[in-house]
């Protein structure tokens, strides 16, 4: 029988969590355990049910034809297109609700919690396997060695997926430590924790057995994404619970020092997770999409180095004239500032690997992608900056500008080099001669594109409006507006901020379409998009 | 595979020689315009962290040059707005309220400052535009219930209604009709009221309806229900209604009237603020 410990280790899992439902000192607790149980029996059964009685059961699943490890890489990347369309409804529903409140619906679906279920199934269910998924295709294929660990890459694949049901329906639920981007419980921060450690050493001991001489630029962004997050996530998380069978915890920092490392974390998830992690995406899909040389390995080691340097500091400009003392406050707006350059100059390597091969913007939709990708990579690293510069932040900082900041980012650049590593991937990993549609590719472009610049320009307008309103007195040196007066006005800009999120997630499912056609072999008869060779490049 | 060092065709530049899966780098130096942007933010940094506050030590930090500090900003900030309105401030306090209205400059300042005093303290019941909702009166209409005229608008601001913490509140208390009239009685007098505002009802209960309110309901709300504001009784004569208007709705109120509260916003605001608001309500168009 294959699998036969990791289904007892489940079976046995899932008796616990049916303990933890039966014992616990809170509902929430009994309720959140009897998901878990229910998610485990599910796995159990799905294990008994692919048990073979042939001579050799491992000998029925077949080799990977590549010779690397890439059934892992597979699912990830069906993750990456499910958990991405997912976070992209919510996140159009959210918005919804800002706009019409009717739409709250109390308890499980108010804004509060789909709020925050938002931007996990976003950052850490859609970017956190884009990036999982990436990282151990690039790292095999830039080290020439299979992943180590053996199944131990299944485990943190699997393992993920766990953490990001246990982290969704906690927060439908009600259970959070209301920490942003950190709003799981203690028990669900453990098993990341654990998650997290393998996914580390299926890593480093892929690079550490590796049969290239050197260490490619990617795989540093990739190690230092996965190093800082878990220090970020373990001392973020650091905290008390009241009941070993409860879901209640308490920080073990109070106060602005709680802020503080609150803020350090949040910044450094958009810093490492969101940055470093993608630019070690960036670093291996654009050359290997655009079949050009790296631009400059000088420049991708200066701003390695100084961008991780400088990253870690820039937190406190998220709590500018607030408790925290003004010396750090300081010090997290000077960081930011000098992360400007070490943040372009990942945008001009990854552009200038283009250098000779222009035209491919013309032509080929998945480099279209990446190049707008990069750009509002460019564009969001030059606000950043500017924003947590004191002044500039009085007026921007708690308005919707910062929700278009933040989106601006995410949905130009995590989503659009994602897609486009998506694109590039599938292909590959399903060996098939092409995508179902290179012309589907192209509205899923414009279809987002449309949709980020709706979205970031509205949220800018009405940032800058809400600003002005707080802040404007009359001649007598009376506010003018209240504050309901400031949220009335934002009416029309939610309005059409949903309008942007929904061209964004309609671009999310051709994508989603596309990429199921391609992998059940199918191929969309079509006009050639002109210029374009419908050859694939070799792998 | 390791590769020797080659130029690259298409930009003519060496590459490193390194190789992974196909991908090769380019040798070229750092962009100059790069290098110096990002010097000159590393000199702005410091430059910035000499002026202001910014190094930590072991128990505090450098103040910076400029001696900065953002309380101390924020501080005179409100030290300054607090000057300017100070003059205006004091004079409002001592003038009395008619010299208030009479005087251009003093009635604009109260105007001014009562609608930002009433956007943030009675917004919350009497609305946004003041326009008031079921149980919190409209206030910018004819109709007053203690009285729409400067001093008494301020006597309700200042005091509030039936507000426990407060002497010198409004009060009054409607019985609850339905411990002394039989039904019936109440849906005549109900509709007897209904028929004062225009509206259709049955004749045949207002006839009736006439007699118990002259019996039960004349002492306060006036023989003709044109209401009394020395007792904070309403006008049941015209269109507009503290909870609503139906016949249904004059029963229960009839039957168990609901007395609302209204804070004593003097002690809480102090008596500038209490008269801009005074000024403010009397400006939104009903003040007599």
């Amino acid at each position: 029988m294959n699998f036969a410990t990791e289904t007892i280790i489940i079976a046995v899992g899932a008796f616990l969590a049916l303990l933890g439902a039966a014992f616990a000192q809170d509902s929430l607790f009994a309720a959140h355990m009897w998901v878990l149980f229910f998610v485990l029996l599910c796995a159990v059964v799905v294990l008994l049910r692919m048990t073979t009685f042939t001579e050799d059961g491992v000998a029925v699943i077949a080799q990977d034809r590549s010779g690397y490890m890439d059934g892992v890489v597979r699912f990830g990347t069906i993750a990456t297109v499910f958990w991405g369309v997912v976070g992209f409804l919510v996140g159009v529903v959210a918005a919804a609700q800002l706009a019409f409140p009717d739409l709250n619906i109390e308890p499980w679906f108010n804004f509060g919690r789909v709020r925050p279920l938002h931007t996990s199934a976003v950052i850490f269910a859609f970017g956190g396997n884009a990036l999982i998924a990436t990282s151990l295709y690039v790292v095999q294929r830039t080290t020439r060695a299979r992943l180590f660990g053996g199944n131990l890459a299944w485990f943190v694949f699997w393992g993920y997926q766990l953490f990001i049901v246990m982290a969704a329906t906690g927060y439908l639920l009600g259970i959070t430590e209301g920490r942003e981007y950190a709003e799981p419980e203690w028990y669900v921060d453990l098993w990341l924790t654990i998650v997290w450690v393998a996914y580390l050493l299926v890593f480093l001991g892929t690079i550490l057995k590796r049969k290239e001489p050197h260490i490619y630029v990617a795989n540093w962004f990739y190690l230092s994404f996965i190093v800082t997050i878990a220090m970020l996530h373990v001392v973020n998380n650091l905290s008390v619970p009241v009941s070993f069978l409860g879901v209640k915890s308490y920080s073990v920092f109070s106060g602005v020092q709680d802020a503080l490392t609150q803020w350090w974390y949040g910044h450094n998830a958009v810093g490492f997770f969101l940055t470093a992690g993608f630019l070690g995406m960036m670093y291996y899909f654009i050359p290997k999409q655009a079949n050009r040389p790296v631009y400059s390995y000088r420049l991708s080691i200066i701003h390695f180095w100084a961008l991780i340097f400088l990253y870690i500091w820039a937190g406190p400009h998220h709590l500018h004239y607030t408790a925290l003392p003004d010396w750090a406050q300081t010090l997290g707006m000077v960081f930011s500032i000098m992360l400007w350059m070490p943040s372009w100059g990942g945008m001009i390597n990854g552009l200038m690997t283009l250098s000779g091969a222009w035209d491919k913007i013309r032509t080929d939709p998945i480099i279209r992608m990446m190049v707008i990708a990069v750009a509002f990579y460019g564009m969001s690293t030059f606000e950043g900056p500017m924003m947590s510069i004191k002044a500039v932040n009085s007026l921007s900082h708690y308005t919707d500008w910062t929700i278009g900041h933040v989106h601006s980012g995410a949905l130009g650049w995590v989503g659009m080099i994602s897609f486009g590593a998506v694109y590039f991937l599938v292909p590959k990993l399903w060996h098939r001669e092409r995508l179902y549609s290179l012309r589907m590719v192209n509205w899923h472009f414009w279809l987002a594109t449309l949709g980020i610049v709706i979205y970031a320009a509205v949220m800018w307008v009405a940032g800058i409006q809400q600003g002005l309103m707080w802040r404007e007195y009359d001649s007598q040196g009376f506010l003018v507006y209240s504050f309901a007066e400031t949220v009335a006005a934002m009416k029309p800009y939610y309005i059409v901020r949903t309008l942007g999120g929904l061209l964004y997630l309609a671009g999310g499912i051709v994508m989603a379409y596309n990429v199921t056609m391609t992998i059940l072999g199918h191929q969309r008869q079509e006009t050639p998009i002109p210029g374009s060779q419908p050859v694939a490049q070799p792998a | 595979m390791m590769s020797e060092k080659q130029i690259d065709e298409i930009s003519g530049v060496e590459t490193t020689g390194h190789e992974w899966d196909g991908i090769t780098e380019l040798n070229n130096p750092l962009p100059r315009w790069w290098l110096y942007f990002f010097y000159a933010t590393i000199v702005w940094a410091i430059g910035y962290t000499i002026l202001y506050p910014a190094w930590p030590l072991i128990n505090s930090a450098t103040t910076g040059i400029l001696g900065y500090s953002s309380r101390a900003s924020v501080a005179d900030e409100m030290a300054k707005a607090e000057k300017v309105q100070e003059v205006y401030d004091k004079r409002i306090e001592e003038e009395s309220l008619e010299n208030i209205l009479a005087d251009q400059e003093l009635r604009q300042f109260a105007v001014a400052g009562g609608s930002a005093a009433f956007k943030i303290n009675c917004v919350q019941c009497h609305g946004s535009g003041a326009q008031g909702a079921a149980g919190y009166p409209n206030l910018n209409d004819d109709s007053w219930i203690w009285g729409g005229d400067i001093n008494q608008i301020y006597q309700t601001v200042a005091h509030g209604v039936r507000f426990d913490g407060d002497d010198d509140t409004h009060f009054s208390e409607m019985p609850a009709f339905g411990d002394i009239l039989d039904s019936q009685q109440i849906r005549e007098v109900s509709a007897y009221v209904v028929s004062l505002t225009g509206a259709p009802s049955n004749p045949d209960l207002v006839e009736p309806g006439k007699q118990v309110f002259l019996d039960n309901c004349a002492a306060c709300h006036g023989e003709n229900a044109q209401g009394d504001i020395e007792q904070g009784a309403p006008n049941l004569a015209d269109q507009i209604w503290l909870y609503a208007g139906t016949e249904a709705d004059i029963a229960k109120q009839v039957r168990k009237p609901q007395h609302g509260v209204m804070p004593a916003w003097l002690g809480r605001l102090g008596e500038s603020t209490a008269k801009q608001l005074a000024v403010f309500v009397h400006s939104l168009g009903g003040g007599q």
